[in-house]
């Protein structure tokens, strides 16, 4: 492990289908697309009739595409309408607009699982509306009335809201009847250090027949609050779309930002966000396999693995300023540095580190009490992984290896190889044992990251772009595929932000992975997929 | 088995002179425990409640919990139910859809209770202020009897500010 190569042999289980040549297989069925040029870190960008929007989707199904992300912007008189997905070969960018009196538009949810709620989201927060078969309201509780859309311009940031916002008490639930099922109502206030949410489980005795799953309480109103704000105060809004993930949603908005206004960070500044989010992706995946393995009462690895997150975490804070690395990607480049007096006691944290894992993962893996309650726990078979597009260590464990920095690689992976580990088993002990092989993939980047590391500024000028722009950031961050569009103004001032946390394409594994998983596996399950309830919310 | 034993032998105990957090953590810690013992009768209970962070606080929270910080050694517990719960320890701007189930948690604590806004959200709105999603700071949902500044706060500054509290409540 201790370099990283890319190995031949492996199954390159990954998005089978190809995004060249769509066009042309839209043509076949009878839809004729527009071909744009594609904004930059894009493969190909089609502009649809908004009738076709269905239809192209299941072209894309057909033609084994992933399906990833789908926002709206508001450009009065007009909704723009995106969508976003991958193929083996790059991204593609569907576009189509709607207008703003009747926004309606052919659901692609019968086509992909996973565009299921982010239509229900854009429903909520635009009013376009989707021929879907599940048309519950999804982001809106109580806190707005229906009918009026928070990200419509017209709509002011401050809102009308009442001076006391009722619960969503009468959220339609789907029923589940039968002898002896019986209903347990969990969350928004959960019963461990941890985000709210609600879930509804069905149940039989101890086993799980179906939950579901209510998010949406945390909803901070990201996306209108971003509008109007500078491309400092910007990224300082997206280091906490999910403060787990802070560098990966900041480097995926300044990513956006630098794309739309055509300029490139300086080598340095790239390289070193690469140290930045592996060291994120580290420091979660530590955190993970200690909670998860603590979830099943194995306290030992909650203690080594909290051990080696908190010596990270203050090296964190030694190195770059900051315990969770908040505020470090900046527009342009990054707001720190590395002295080459520090490399050495890198190095040395770096072979430390792999040194513990080295012990403690075959430990962990072997140890024949926990594999017992983390085997054949919480299965995602890699049909359904795909089926759902899931992404990250789910997607991983599940023999689903879809990963940005070798797949549609950005600087500085771009001139990295990188291994990407999976397996098929799809269960809890699966997802521990994927998190440990990144773990030390990580490491290797880390050190020829650090071989690497260019001479030079950390920071370039981003100056306005004197008319609109937009962009795509486009980044793996530590749970996967992590989104930002961005439209800006003349002065660089923003007029739509929208990150797509990759918790989006894992929120529904989970619902997935429980069919027949016994209550009290609840929780490790839920550690095991790790969705941030704040990167969905938004 | 043996190994497990062998790792944990060598891995030894972290609570006790770890620089330069370690002897700050310890002396927090023990001036912390004398608190909790005057006035909590040595236990104090620690409800959290996420009203609409990035879970970046939680995080450090949860660090409070590691080897090295071992909270739980100066008698501060984090319990599941508010109706256990001394004090409640909340993160975040309290979001309009949570801001019943936060009134909701409050009163299910039993008084007298402590209430701690942890990190800039919580304490003055931080990076996401007041808006239609947002009733701001906890302030202005349930009274709050202490604010611990940061985003988010370290554990050191955790304890610092929950040592403060205790002081003068």
């Amino acid at each position: 492990m201790s370099d990283v190569v890319v190995s031949e042999t492996q199954p390159q289980r990954v998005t089978p289908g190809k995004v060249a040549g769509f066009a042309g297989q839209l043509a076949a069925a009878g839809i004729t697309a527009r071909s744009e040029t594609p904004l930059p870190g894009l493969a190909a960008e089609l502009v649809l009739q908004p009738a076709d929007w269905g239809g192209a989707a299941r072209v894309a199904a057909e033609s084994a595409l992933r399906w990833s992300a789908l926002w709206g912007d508001h450009r009065p008189p007009a909704i723009a309408v995106m969508a976003l997905l991958f193929g083996a070969d790059g991204h593609l960018l569907l576009r189509t607009e709607v207008a703003e009196e009747s926004p309606e538009l052919p659901s692609q949810a019968p086509f992909f699982v996973a565009a299921g709620r982010p239509e229900r989201h854009l429903r909520d927060m635009l009013g376009v509306r989707f021929d879907a078969p599940d048309a519950r309201r999804w982001t809106r509780h109580q806190g707005w009335d229906e009918g009026v859309f928070p990200l419509r311009g017209d709509f002011p940031a401050a809102g009308t809201p009442a001076a006391k916002t009722p619960p969503d008490a009468g959220y339609p639930f789907a029923a589940v009847a039968g002898e002896g099922v019986y209903e347990i109502p969990v969350g928004p206030v959960h019963a461990g250090i941890i985000e709210p949410g609600h879930f509804r489980f069905q149940a039989v005795g101890e086993t799980i027949l179906r939950m579901e799953e209510h998010l949406g309480y945390v909803h901070k109103g990201i996306e209108k609050i971003a509008v109007g704000r500078d491309l400092d105060r910007l990224s300082r809004l997206a280091a906490r779309v999910s403060g787990d993930s802070t560098v990966a949603h900041g480097w995926a908005a300044c990513q956006a930002a630098e794309r739309a206004l055509g300029v490139e960070p300086p080598p340095r500044a790239l390289a070193l966000r690469a140290i930045l989010a592996e060291r994120e992706r580290i420091a979660n995946h530590l955190g993970d396999i200690g909670a998860i393995c603590n979830d099943v009462g194995f306290a030992f690895a909650q203690v080594q693995m909290t051990r080696l997150r908190e010596l990270w975490q203050r090296r964190n804070l030694e190195l770059f300023g900051h315990r969770l690395l908040m505020d470090r990607v900046v527009p342009g480049g990054v707001a720190c540095d590395l002295e080459t007096g520090q490399l050495p006691a890198f190095r040395e944290e770096i072979a430390f580190l792999r040194g513990e894992m080295e012990e403690l993962l075959p430990l962990l893996l072997e140890y024949p009490s926990l594999q017992d309650r983390l085997r054949g726990t919480g299965v995602l078979p890699p049909k359904e992984a795909r089926r759902l597009g899931a992404l990250g260590c789910v997607g991983r464990a599940s023999g689903l290896r879809d990963d940005l920095r070798r797949d549609a690689p950005y600087a500085p992976y771009d001139r990295l190889a990188i291994e990407v580990p999976d397996c098929l088993d799809g269960d809890v002990a699966g997802r521990v044992r994927v998190r440990g092989e990144e773990v030390l993939v990580s490491l290797g980047l880390l050190e020829k990251l650090l071989q690497q590391l260019p001479e030079g500024p950390q920071r370039a000028d981003c100056p306005a772009p004197g008319r609109e722009v937009e962009g795509l950031g486009l980044v793996e961050g530590w749970r996967g595929e992590t989104v930002a569009y961005l439209r800006l103004d003349a002065e660089g001032r923003v007029l739509r932000y929208f990150p797509r946390d990759p918790s989006w394409l894992t929120w529904p594994a989970l619902e997935v992975l429980l069919g027949d998983v016994i209550v009290p596996d609840f929780p490790v399950c839920n550690k095991s997929v790790n969705g941030s309830y704040s990167g969905h919310d938004l | 088995m043996f190994r497990i034993y062998d790792k944990i032998r060598r891995t030894g105990r972290l609570t006790e002179a770890l620089p330069p957090a370690g002897d700050k953590v310890a002396k927090l810690g023990a001036a912390c425990q004398k608190e909790v013992a005057a006035r909590f009768g040595g236990s104090l209970a620690i409800r959290m409640v996420d009203a609409g962070s990035c879970n970046g606080c939680e995080l450090e929270m949860h660090a409070l919990n590691n080897p090295f910080y071992d909270i739980e050694r100066f008698g501060i517990h984090f319990v599941a139910s508010p109706r256990h719960a001394d004090l409640l320890l909340v993160t975040g701007v309290v979001s309009r859809h949570m801001q019943e189930a936060l009134e909701r948690t409050f009163a299910a604590t039993p008084a007298p209770k402590l209430v701690v806004a942890m990190g800039d959200c919580a304490g003055c709105g931080g990076e996401f202020g007041t808006s239609y999603a947002s009733c701001g700071p906890v302030e202005n949902v349930i009274p709050v009897d202490a604010v611990i500044p940061g985003c988010p706060p370290t554990p050191v500054q955790l304890l610092q500010g929950i040592l403060e509290l205790l002081r003068k409540s």
